[in-house]
């Protein structure tokens, strides 16, 4: 009985040895797990891949390197479904370092031949209009006008001589909005003052921990969400073009094995002990 | 008079701009942006508080050697270590541009240290979980179920495991259903919760009953 | 006939033969280029002719709103998605009056059949007309009614959340007033609530510190001056008890705020000179650098009992857990969603959402707070009735409630 004592008193660093344990190994492994894409993803690849060539497609950045394991998969995934369909994308950030993230995804997503081939220009298919600080209040702003909010972009051009801008005055000229996001601000801010307020149709990634949060808003307000590594694996896997996400999940889904597993042993010494102190 | 002028300007601020959200007429509808300007205008202003503050803190520590004054120097090393880079040596507006200084110590120290710090919640979820999940009484066993199937309908793992049983009694459905129902049932019931006690601590907070946040009774 | 000669074909009926088989011949290979040439010809055909100008332009005032804007709406074309389907796009155009010179205003994908024109002056007449595009030619509707656009003095999307208002503020009234006349009111017990003077006292046994996080958002979030008028009250305890307190903050303002907070706290019980500014300090507005600050000084520190109240992001596992490891009692309090979960595993008191705005008035006991208290009650009562009514209404099919709660 000793023994489930000391299991229910388990040093914490014991666990923590097997969670790297269980993180780690499978990152060395190629195999893959069948991923089964849930409708809310699907919702969110339909209502881009539905889009004609041309569709401008605002993605907002809201998210910090924190999140980035979790989000930048899908930063990546999106910006190739978006390419290779000749979407033209619109790139904001209400957190400081969402442009910055941005620019990384979108180096990495340059690298791809398919999308390197079609020799996208800044100002033409793309643009990075930075950082604005206000939170919902810089939203607000954007329904009305987008030049106005953001009079400048990332490097310093003015908004209005960037080609793809001229067509874009408000939210009534942006196609889709797709909203990456940490925290606050974020999705729900996005929610009541860009969907509530001038109807604009919103897909959304979340962290994990966050998703949930997100649901009672679908599907009148938001079109879908990818929640955590998981959802940008299933948007991966629906694209066609299984990448980092799909690779981690082995990882997610040993360490998940990992903490059950612990869970089960500790309930056990629980009953045990407890069976113990009442017989005695 | 020091704290009764704060809290009138509450109270006319705060009843004008509940009354601003339902009038969208000129000046009403500039006044909700106009009030926000103001407070990022401050806020950024008391940056600089802040930033002497943990500066003069910081280097007390370090001139007196206090206990941690080895993690006050890290502090006041790591200040000057990106801030001046960032200002005087990255190009200006286009500082955080690729191939800058302030671009490599955001990619090559910042990025990494954000990163380790939100994995380090892997770990805690795991200790946190051994140590809460347990059923010591029926709601306990309620939660600790529901843990473990939406921990395992959340993964591949939980497919192979379930992929034999008709798809309705699958891990992954039944996780979905957990979330989708019962979760954010919950979810919403707490939202209405907190948006009633939203409205009544502002409401006193207006009124003038609630003054503990500053400096009051 | 020159070919026959070349070709020296004599007799005249095979040389008919083999101009009839030629053609014959030529037929089966042009006709597919034939067909393609048709197929482009119907294409230019089509392109040749215009679309179907798009119809029932209705121009009106955009509600509910400053002025400066108009709402333009119309019947999509035949020729969008039906008829020739090569409709690729509309063009708003408008002038100020119905026979002047109609400018470009803004364009919307095919399919659209409603556009928002947010940059007309008031009291002045627009007219508009709305054009057809294709790739080639377009074709315009017949000019709309005039409309104005004017200013609103109420935004009547917003009476349902107008009269909800007035109701839960009334009634919060309505108990406050109550409690100042006398009437005894019961508020049940809240366990996080009860604990913290012995959470207080434990620290003050064991000789450590006390550590209050007001979470990591600024003075403009609710829950952080629900945290602050938290540590009012621990302040004047610590005061009492001279046990010793610490303040990391994660911005200034708040740093300011609860500095004032806890030196008025400290002024109120009669102990000004225990207190001293250095208690409560600011570390960094980063995220996790606050985190990791302060979790690096709950492990050096090693304090006995741990307040985490206020808005809290991912860090809340990273701190609780923490606090839990070196065996601090923790009571948290946020209204934070996604991190109640997180704080009720690791924490041994969660005040979750509402309970965490009761606090400071079930802590001060005053029954002008308390009376506030009641009077979320009756909404939340009338929020269960509306839900339960809207739910056997909708059952039966016989009206959807939930619009009356739309916005």
């Amino acid at each position: 009985m000793k023994f489930f004592d000391r299991l229910l008193a388990i040093d914490r660093r014991i666990i923590f040895l097997f969670v790297i344990i269980a993180v780690t190994l499978p990152l060395f492994s190629k195999a893959t797990l069948h991923i089964e894409v849930s409708p809310m993803v699907k919702a969110v690849y339909d209502a881009v891949d539905n889009l004609p060539p041309g569709s401008k497609v605002l993605v907002s950045f809201d998210y910090d390197p924190a999140s980035a394991p979790e989000l930048q998969p899908m930063a990546l995934s999106f910006f190739r479904h978006c390419f290779s369909k000749d979407l033209k994308v619109v790139i904001i950030g209400l957190w400081p370092q969402g442009p910055v993230q941005a620019n990384i995804a979108l180096e990495d997503v340059f690298r791809d031949p398919e999308i390197k081939a079609k020799n996208l220009k800044y100002g033409v298919d793309y643009v990075n209009l930075g950082y604005m600080a206000g939170n919902e209040v810089v939203i607000q702003s954007m329904g009305s006008n987008i030049h106005t909010t953001f009079p400048a972009d990332y490097t310093g051009n003015r908004t209005s001589e960037l080609p793809l801008m001229k067509g874009i005055k408000n939210f009534d000229n942006i196609d889709f909005i797709y909203n990456l996001s940490a925290g606050y601000p974020g999705t729900m801010e996005w929610v009541q003052f860009a969907v509530d307020r001038f109807q604009a149709k919103l897909g959304a990634g979340n962290t994990a921990v966050q998703a949930p949060g997100m649901y009672p808003y679908i599907p009148e307000q938001l079109v879908g969400v990818l929640g955590g590594m998981k959802g940008g694996a299933e948007y991966e896997i629906i694209a066609k073009r299984p990448a980092r996400a799909v690779s981690y999940m082995l990882s997610q889904g040993v360490s998940h094995a990992v903490i059950i597993f612990f869970i089960i042993i500790g309930n056990l010494a629980f009953f045990v002990t407890r069976g113990k102190k009442k017989t005695s | 008079m020091r704290r009764e002028v704060p809290l009138i300007i509450t109270g006319i601020v705060g009843i004008t701009l509940i009354i601003s959200y339902f009038i969208p007429h000129t000046p009403f509808n500039l006044l909700q942006d106009l009030f926000t300007d103001w407070y990022q205008i401050v806020a950024a202003f008391a940056i600089i508080l802040g930033i002497l503050n943990l500066l003069r803190i910081s280097l007390d520590k370090v001139y007196k050697k206090k206990k941690g004054w080895f993690f006050g120097l890290v502090v006041v090393l790591s200040f000057f270590f990106i801030v001046i880079p960032g200002f005087f040596f990255s190009g200006g507006r286009g500082f955080q541009n690729p191939g800058t200084p302030f671009f490599w110590i955001y990619f090559y120290i910042y990025i990494p240290l954000m990163s380790t710090m939100f994995a380090l919640l892997a770990f805690f979820v795991a200790s946190a979980s051994y140590r809460a999940f347990r059923a010591r009484n029926k709601e306990a066993t309620m939660l600790l179920l529901a843990a473990f199937f939406v921990m395992l309908g959340r993964v591949p793992i939980g497919y192979y495991l379930s992929s034999w049983l008709p798809e309705s009694y699958q891990l992954a459905t039944v996780a979905d259903w957990i979330m989708n129902f019962p979760q954010t049932a919950g979810q919403r019931a707490i939202m209405i919760g907190i948006a009633l006690g939203i409205v009544s601590s502002s409401l006193r907070v207006i009124l003038g009953l609630e003054r503990a946040y500053i400096g009051g009774e | 006939m020159r070919i026959f000669r070349t070709l020296r074909l004599e007799n005249k009926r095979i040389n008919y033969i083999l101009v009839f088989l030629l053609f014959i011949f030529s037929l089966f290979i042009l006709t597919p280029a034939l067909a393609q040439v048709d197929k482009s010809v119907t294409t230019l055909w089509e392109d040749t002719l215009p679309p179907s100008p798009p119809a029932e332009v209705k121009a009106k005032d955009t509600p509910n709103d400053a002025g400066g804007s108009i709402t333009i709406t119309w019947t999509k074309s035949l020729d969008d998605s039906t008829g020739r389907n090569n409709v690729i796009g509309y063009e708003i155009l408008r002038s100020t009056s119905v026979d002047g010179e109609f400018e470009l205003v803004g364009n919307t994908t095919a399919g659209a059949q409603q556009f928002m024109d947010t940059d007309t002056k008031d009291k002045v007449e627009y007219f508009y007309k709305i054009k057809a595009v294709t790739q080639v030619l377009s074709s315009v509707s017949l000019p709309s009614q005039p409309a104005i656009s004017t200013q609103q003095w109420f935004n009547t999307d917003r009476i349902n959340i107008l009269i909800a208002v007035l109701i839960i503020s009334f009634s919060i009234l309505y108990f406050i007033r109550r409690a100042r006349a006398g009437k005894k009111l019961y508020v049940r017990k809240i366990a996080g609530l009860e604990a913290v003077s012995d959470a207080v006292g434990r620290a003050t046994e064991m000789g450590k510190k006390i550590f209050f996080v007001p979470g990591i958002q600024d003075m403009n979030n609710m829950m952080t001056i629900a945290g602050i008028t938290i540590l009012g009250k621990v302040a004047q305890l610590t005061a009492q008890y001279e046990t010793r307190l610490e303040v990391p903050t994660s911005r200034s303002m708040v740093m300011v705020s609860c500095r004032e907070t806890v030196k008025e706290a400290y002024t109120n019980v009669g102990r000004p000179d225990a207190y001293n500014d250095d208690m409560v300090y600011y570390l960094t507005d980063d995220q996790f650098g606050f985190s990791a600050a302060v979790a690096g000084l709950f492990v050096r520190e090693k304090p006995a009992t741990i307040f985490l109240q206020g808005h809290f992001f991912a860090e809340s596992l990273i701190l609780a857990e923490t606090g839990n490891s070196i065996g601090a009692i923790q009571i948290a309090g946020t209204a934070a969603l996604a991190q109640l979960p997180f704080f009720v595993a690791a924490c041994d008191y969660t005040l979750i959402g509402e309970e965490f705005f009761a606090a400071s008035a079930y802590l001060s006991e005053d029954p002008k707070l308390l009376g506030s208290i009641k009077g979320q009650d009756v909404g939340k009562f009338i929020f269960l009735l509306a839900i339960l009514i809207g739910v056997i209404l909708i059952t039966a099919g016989i009206y959807d409630l939930s619009k009356f709660f739309a916005t």
